[in-house]
């Protein structure tokens, strides 16, 4: 199946945005999806707050749209779901639960979250039997009936409006005192004005009974400590998320809740492993700020890329001795050394090459060689570092650092 | 695959000897459209040893209903007319061939 450039694990709006931006740069592209691609985002009906849909858009309806647009640009989307990723080889390598090993250079996380379950007697023993997380999937078997709501943040609010398209009668469950709701102003007030949404504030879920399906729920009060009891035909949780980082083991750094660390290029504690999407340490977890993950990802994954192959072809690669120099244009003692050094090498003669390296388009290799000012030149034999020099460059130094060098080589190849 | 509907199920599932599998699927539900393949993939292997049955729920809700379904996607083992098992929303088709030898 050969190497891919990019990796992208999970087929949500991050991951296709990724996707989008990694094929169109033309990276050999896949991106490894255990379900329908879509993620969450594929599991609200109505999306009014993606820029550039007034009057709103559908959830599946933007997300095949994605789709469509990363298979345009040539990424090949699988269905696939990873179960392990080892990153200790030259090649990221990346198992899935169907046996294949995928391998690729640069591996983009995208792999989400899923709905937090309160674990709650009998919410896991009806879950499809009238306990639901996805409102889009289930809605219209409630047609005329009555369901709860649980939670009060955005996702909560806005399905339960779109429930009472279905239901008859939607109640929402609240924890917090009466008129306290965790989510957007305006979806507050839809929710307040309509008359189908019935509020339950200061209040748990206890439990959901039934015979076979859902019948009824215990609630209780956190005022009075009392318990009731109201008859339902659905239970509907949205009470946050949790990431989906299981199969990551410990190849990347996350925070205590299982959140992936990565800095504002999505970079993540390993080297060509980003993060991106809801998976990932961020302020808001939308679709838009998932798409603009996987943008910023596939865009430094491609400069990654360029960098490795750069410096794998032009310094690791080369038989003999490679002089690096570390400079910049917009600095003049940088650029006297790379003059001083391409006048020493062409007296020098075959078998020791110059490579010159602009510090402003090469953040990775600038960090893995530790280089922190300029100019700086480093010394390369058979892809190790052997010497550095750095602040003033002489042609007498560099001379003698290589007569250094070439007694060092000659004598590694008597041995 | 053979759909069935509220016409058709009594005589087709619930009074058939032997095991029928159904498909509780519908329009709207992209998870049901994307395992689709598998199910029909199992259907040809298992063509001599069970009955398959795919039920759109849309238009048959009450139906779906009276066979106690009430989420997507769900898969139900019916044996001689008797439900004898079920997977809900989060499964996999390996655990829904085991079953399916299990009961054969
Ligand atoms: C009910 C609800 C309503 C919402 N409403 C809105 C809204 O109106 N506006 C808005 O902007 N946002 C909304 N959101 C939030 C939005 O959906 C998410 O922020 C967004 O989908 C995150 O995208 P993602 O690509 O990071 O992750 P996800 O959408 O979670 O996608 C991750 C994908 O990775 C796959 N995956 C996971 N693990 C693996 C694995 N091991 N192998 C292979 N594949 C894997 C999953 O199957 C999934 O498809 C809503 C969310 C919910 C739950």
């Amino acid at each position: 199946m050969g190497i891919y450039d990019l990796l992208i694990i999970g087929g949500g709006p991050a991951g296709l945005a990724a996707g989008i931006y990694g094929a169109r740069a033309r990276l050999k592209t896949v991106i490894l999806e255990k379900g329908s691609p879509g993620g969450q985002a594929a599991t609200t009906e109505e999306l009014e707050n993606y820029p550039g849909f007034p009057g709103g858009t559908t959830g599946p309806g933007l997300m095949k749209a994605m789709a469509e647009h990363a298979r345009d640009f040539g990424a090949d989307i699988k269905k696939e779901e990873v179960v392990d990723i080892n990153l200790s080889g030259e090649t990221k390598v990346v198992v899935t639960k169907s046996g294949t090993e995928y391998r690729a250079r640069a591996l983009v996380l995208a792999s989400g979250a899923h709905p937090r379950s309160l674990n709650i007697k009998g919410e896991k023993d009806f879950i499809g039997k009238g306990v639901s997380y996805c409102a889009t999937c289930d809605a219209d078997f409630f047609e005329d009936l009555d369901v709860v709501v649980v939670g009060s943040g955005d996702a909560a609010v806005e399905e339960a409006i779109y429930l009472t398209k279905f239901a008859s009668k939607v109640s929402m469950i609240v924890i917090h005192d009466q008129g306290i709701l965790d989510c957007n102003k305006l979806s507050a007030e839809r929710a307040f004005s309509n008359p189908k949404i019935h509020w339950i504030w200061s209040s748990v879920l206890e439990e959901v009974k039934g015979d076979g399906i859902v019948e009824k729920v215990a609630i209780k009060n956190l005022k009075t400590g009392k318990l009731s009891e109201i008859e339902t035909n659905g239970v509907f949780f949205f009470v946050g998320t949790v990431p989906n980082t299981g199969f990551l083991q410990d190849e990347v750094v996350l925070d205590e809740k299982g959140y992936i660390i990565t800095n504002e290029r999505m970079e993540t504690s390993a080297p060509g492993v980003y993060a991106v999407g809801d998976a990932r340490v961020k302020y808001l977890r939308q679709v838009v700020t998932a798409a603009a993950d996987g943008a910023v990802a596939a865009v430094a994954a491609e400069r990654y890329l360029a960098e490795e192959e750069f410096l794998k072809k032009q310094v690791l690669d080369f038989a003999g001795v490679v002089i690096t120099v570390f400079w910049s244009p917009m600095n003049e003692d940088s650029i006297a050394a790379v003059a001083c050094l391409e006048k020493v090498v062409q007296e020098l003669g075959d078998n020791i090459k110059l490579v010159k390296i602009d510090v402003s388009r090469s953040e990775m290799t600038n960090k893995r060689y530790h280089v922190t000012s300029i100019p700086a030149v480093l010394f390369f034999v058979n892809g190790e570092v052997v010497a550095r020099s750095s602040g003033e460059i002489t042609a007498s130094d560099v001379k003698e650092q290589i007569e250094a060098l070439n007694k060092y080589t000659r004598g590694l190849s008597h041995c | 695959m053979l759909a069935v509907d509220k016409e058709n199920f009594e005589a087709e599932v619930l009074q058939h000897q032997g095991i029928v599998v159904v498909d509780f699927w519908s329009q709207k539900c992209e998870p049901c459209k994307a395992i689709m393949p598998e199910v029909e993939e199992l259907a040809t292997k298992y063509e001599s040893k069970a009955k398959f049955c795919k039920l759109d729920t849309g238009g048959n809700r009450r139906l779906a209903i009276s066979q106690k379904v009430l989420g997507l996607p769900t898969i139900v083992f019916y044996k001689d007319g008797e439900k004898v098992a079920e997977f809900s929303k989060e499964f996999s088709m390996e655990e829904v061939e085991n079953k399916l030898q299990e009961l054969i």
